[in-house]
């Protein structure tokens, strides 16, 4: 049986990196004690996969992955407490539903992803006139480092929408900084390569800095439909709304 | 006090592993302090990857925070980018747990493990925005005490540390606790002297250090009511102290990344070099049930699917085949450090590691028996042979073997006994396995302090050099067997802070005023600023360092006892001049080296026999098969 889950990645635990993310499933999941299916061979690792990595140092309200597990037949309404419970704090489990066992990977099925992006280094109507241009723009050709190669492509048609939404959130007391900045939305594509959101903020202008950067939504584009990839029956855990409160 | 973490966090996105700072470790604790609370912070002097799984200093968190009187948190180096961050924007050195101010506890701790932190010890003090010498500093500022196994040489951070503590810690860090009540209230003085009055307590501002010329004459008391020597603090029975009871579980990779529990502290194989095996006699073996609970309780609360059974020779715990054959009817890894060499060990090896035996590790430590005798490292050749040919057999590809030059009387002929003796495992791997091999990993032999090689000259960084040479000629052309070494610099580094007086506090600064922290990496180390230092202070490397001392001489760490008798030491050092050998004392008559005599303590043993193997006087037939499982 596949379950997948939605989670957060929220305050200090956001330093953390995608692979130390996947560590502390594996760890909670024995630590739940749940029937977690195994793979085969000499060193037998529990049948997990993620969604695409979040940077480090980014937060989200909207991670995914699956888990396989060895039977069916268990409560999956009361696995989101139950999970959490043995996650860090920051980490917490929104929802889990089970889905089609043969359905494809989250890391191929998801289309886009929707941020809010902090972007520092010039006022709220400057962004606004720079996210304008780039949305006129037919294509916005930029050169980025890869995997210590240097790639240059079309960056244009995985801006699928952005939109100024004023000035920074109010960070709380004692946070230095700041420069000016505007709090951005945006979807940007994840295919045929993610578009990450400070390569979006290069392609409005090389003057712009990441701030704090929240992943919100995670979209599944089929048929002209656009959906989360959680099925619509999956109801978000109670304890979730009080933990992102 | 407000935590610094708003001001840390906007660092975070420029640093390398930023999650080394932010703590949200499993088990670890929000502790509250108040008026009524001492504060402690622990600080690991070096990166937080090396520093969390340090078992000492979470047992002392554990401890410190059950205590109604205590708050305990930890901190470790920053690495230099976030060193210079944090100097840039004026962020002093903060906890990991609610990212206080150090400079806001009331103690700031050291975990000495390895002397080449101390320009570390020196770096975090400064960051921490104390006054960096003891003699500095005021009523506002805090104490700074240290503790772990360098402490019994203090000396070279004498001037830097308020108050050392000799020795196990679980009992004395309540002891402080108590005497530091209100302890603000009073002149810093009087708190220091009332410090010292606890025993393992070792306040070096009420010592006075005597030289003549290049010589140490004496390190005395200046006042009475502070003992002329202070003595270690052992606890008696381990079964007494269950920690640390919730392991810290980092969200972030660290090094031994896996639940571990102390199956004993001491050792009694009475190897000469080992300054560990000295320091912390008598053995106190945990009884078996306590493992297993600890076991059982931390694999369900960290999620962990790896145990290690930390000591310093896990194959001589006297249960251990019982507890062996019980973890190994559950599915998770165990794994050994430091095992013991003979065919028994790899029996206990095969059965914990049944699927993949990559690598094994022995530490025959010395080329030929002569050499073994000499050091107490009483391993024969058929020993060793017989693990090497018990591992290769059964399925490992690659043996790991741990040698030391550089040891006291050791010839040319001892030193391509290493040569000789890894050629001769890899063929008997080669019968077993294509593509056996044999790693031969040199090291150099500092002599430690509290240790029968206490009075051994250090070996020049030349003459290791020569030596690691004839080792390179000896293995060029022999197939299977890789030769890797320490840095005979780096070695000279690690003599020099471990013998030093307490003239070589100049010379630490010096090289932390220079640029040189994390000595220990080998890119950022740089031996000449060591020797420069040195001459700068008028310190001779060779009167300080690589001469052989005499038994009448005063030893910069004389005023420090581990319980071993100095006769006894001075005696264990003639003999092994001549290569007579001591046995292992858990198993034989007691030879009165001090250590349980002294303190009325016995050694603890979890099983009245001995393990099977290990030739080490228990006077066994090594011939023997391996049987596991519980005893019958």
């Amino acid at each position: 049986m596949k379950v997948r889950f939605r989670f957060v990645k929220m305050g200090k635990v956001r330093w953390t990196s995608h692979r130390d993310v996947a560590r502390m499933w594996e760890r909670a999941l024995r630590r739940a004690a749940l029937p977690v299916a195994l793979t085969g061979g000499f060193t037998p690792r529990p049948k997990i996969s993620f969604g695409l990595a979040l940077p480090t140092g980014h937060e989200s309200l909207a991670e995914y992955l699956d888990v396989e597990f060895e039977r069916d037949g268990f409560d999956v309404d009361h696995l989101p407490a139950r999970v959490t419970s043995a996650l860090p704090a920051g980490i917490d489990v929104t929802a889990a539903a089970v889905v089609d066992d043969r359905g494809s990977s989250l890391q191929e099925s998801v289309t886009s992803c929707t941020w809010e992006v902090e972007a520092v280094g010039a006022p709220v109507d400057e962004v606004e006139a720079l996210v304008e241009q780039a949305l006129a723009a037919t294509s916005i050709v930029v050169t980025r480092e890869r995997k210590g190669a240097t790639v240059t492509d079309d960056v244009r048609p995985s801006i699928v929408t952005a939109t100024v939404v004023g000035p920074p959130p109010c960070l709380g007391d004692g946070y230095v900084d700041h420069d000016p900045g505007a709090l951005v939305v945006a979807e940007l594509g994840a295919h045929p390569r993610s578009l990450r959101p400070v390569e979006f903020l290069r392609a409005l202008s090389p003057g712009l800095r990441e701030g704090h950067v929240r992943r919100t939504h995670q979209w599944i584009v089929r048929d002209g439909a656009r959906r989360e990839p959680l099925p619509l029956g999956a109801t978000d855990a109670p304890h979730a709304k009080v933990a992102c409160a | 006090m407000s935590s610094l973490w708003p001001r840390i966090e906007p660092l975070l996105a420029d640093v390398q592993k930023p999650a080394r700072y932010i703590g949200c470790e499993d088990g670890a604790l929000t502790p509250e302090h108040g008026p009524g609370r001492v504060s402690w912070l622990l600080v690991y002097p070096d990166t937080y990857e090396i520093g969390l799984p340090n078992q000492g200093l979470q047992i002392l968190y554990g401890l410190l925070n059950e205590r109604p009187d205590a708050a305990a948190e930890r901190a470790y180096a920053p690495w230099t980018d976030m060193e210079d961050l944090m100097r840039r924007r004026g962020v002093p050195l903060f906890s990991v747990d609610t990212h206080r101010a150090a400079a806001d506890f009331d103690v700031i701790a050291f975990n000495l493990s390895a002397e080449l932190v101390y320009t570390n010890v020196l770096n975090c003090i400064d960051l921490a925005g104390v006054p960096l010498h003891a003699a500095d500093r005021g009523a506002a500022d805090p104490l700074v005490m240290a503790g772990g196994h360098c402490t019994y040489n203090p000396e070279p951070l004498a001037d830097f540390v308020d108050a050392f503590v000799i020795g196990d810690g679980e009992e004395v860090v309540g002891e402080l606790t108590e005497a530091l009540h209100g302890w603000r209230s009073r002149p810093r003085g009087d708190v220091l002297r009332d410090l010292a009055r606890i025993p393992g307590v070792y306040v070096p501002s009420l010592y006075d250090a005597v030289y003549d010329g290049q010589a140490l004459v004496a390190v005395a008391p200046r006042e009475p009511g502070v003992p002329a020597v202070v003595e270690k603090r052992t606890v008696a029975d381990l079964a007494a102290w269950p920690y640390p009871k919730s392991q810290l579980v980092p969200l972030t990779e660290v090094v031994h990344d896996r639940l571990n529990v102390e199956v004993f502290r001491g050792c009694t194989r009475g190897c000469r070099f080992c300054q560990a095996g000295m320091i912390t006699r008598p053995v106190r073996e945990r009884p078996a049930e306590q493992v297993r609970d600890m076991v059982a309780d931390g694999l369900r609360r960290t999620g962990y699917d790896e145990v290690s059974l930390t000591s310093l020779s896990t194959a001589d715990f006297s249960g251990i085949e019982g507890l062996v054959g019980d973890l190994c009817t559950t599915d998770i890894a165990v794994s050994l450090p430091s095992l013991r060499v003979d065919a028994f060990t790899v029996g206990i090896a095969s059965e914990i590691q049944k699927v993949r035996r990559t690598g094994l590790t022995f530490a025959p430590e010395g080329g030929t028996w002569r050499i073994r005798r000499v050091i107490n490292k009483l391993i024969t050749d058929a020993d060793l042979e017989g693990a090497v040919e018990a591992a290769f057999s059964q399925g490992w590809r690659r043996i790991k073997l741990y040698f030391l030059i550089g040891l006291p009387t050791e010839t040319d002929e001892d030193v391509m006994g290493i040569a000789s003796l890894a050629a001769r495992c890899a063929s008997i791997g080669r019968a077993h396995v294509r593509g056996a091999t044999v790693v031969a990993s040199v090291g150099g032999f500092v002599p430690k302090p509290q240790t029968p090689f206490q009075w051994a000259p250090q070996e020049p960084v030349a003459s290791l050099r020569r030596k690691i040479g004839l080792l390179q000629d000896a293995l060029r052309r022999e197939k299977g067997v890789q030769l890797r070494w320490h840095d005979p610099r780096a070695t000279m580094a690690e003599a020099i802070t471990s013998r030093g007086d307490r003239r070589l506090g100049a010379v630490i600064e010096d090289v932390w005023r220079a640029g040189g922290t994390f000595q220990e990496w080998s890119e950022r180390f740089d031996l000449e600023r060591w020797t420069s230092a040195m001459e700068r202070h008028g310190l001779n490397l060779n009167w300080s360092v690589t001469r052989e001392r005499g038994q009448d001489e005063v030893l910069p760490w004389g005023h420090i006892s581990a319980g071993l008798h100095p006769d006894f030491l001075w005696q264990d050092w003639q003999d092994a001049i001549v290569g007579e050998v001591v046995e292992d004392c858990r198993w034989t008559p007691c030879y009165d080296c001090g250590a349980c005599t002294g303190y009325a303590l016995e050694h603890v043993v979890a099983s009245p026999v001995p393990p099977a193997g290990g030739s080490q006087g228990t006077g066994q037939d090594l011939s023997v098969p391996v049987t596991l499982g519980p005893r019958r």
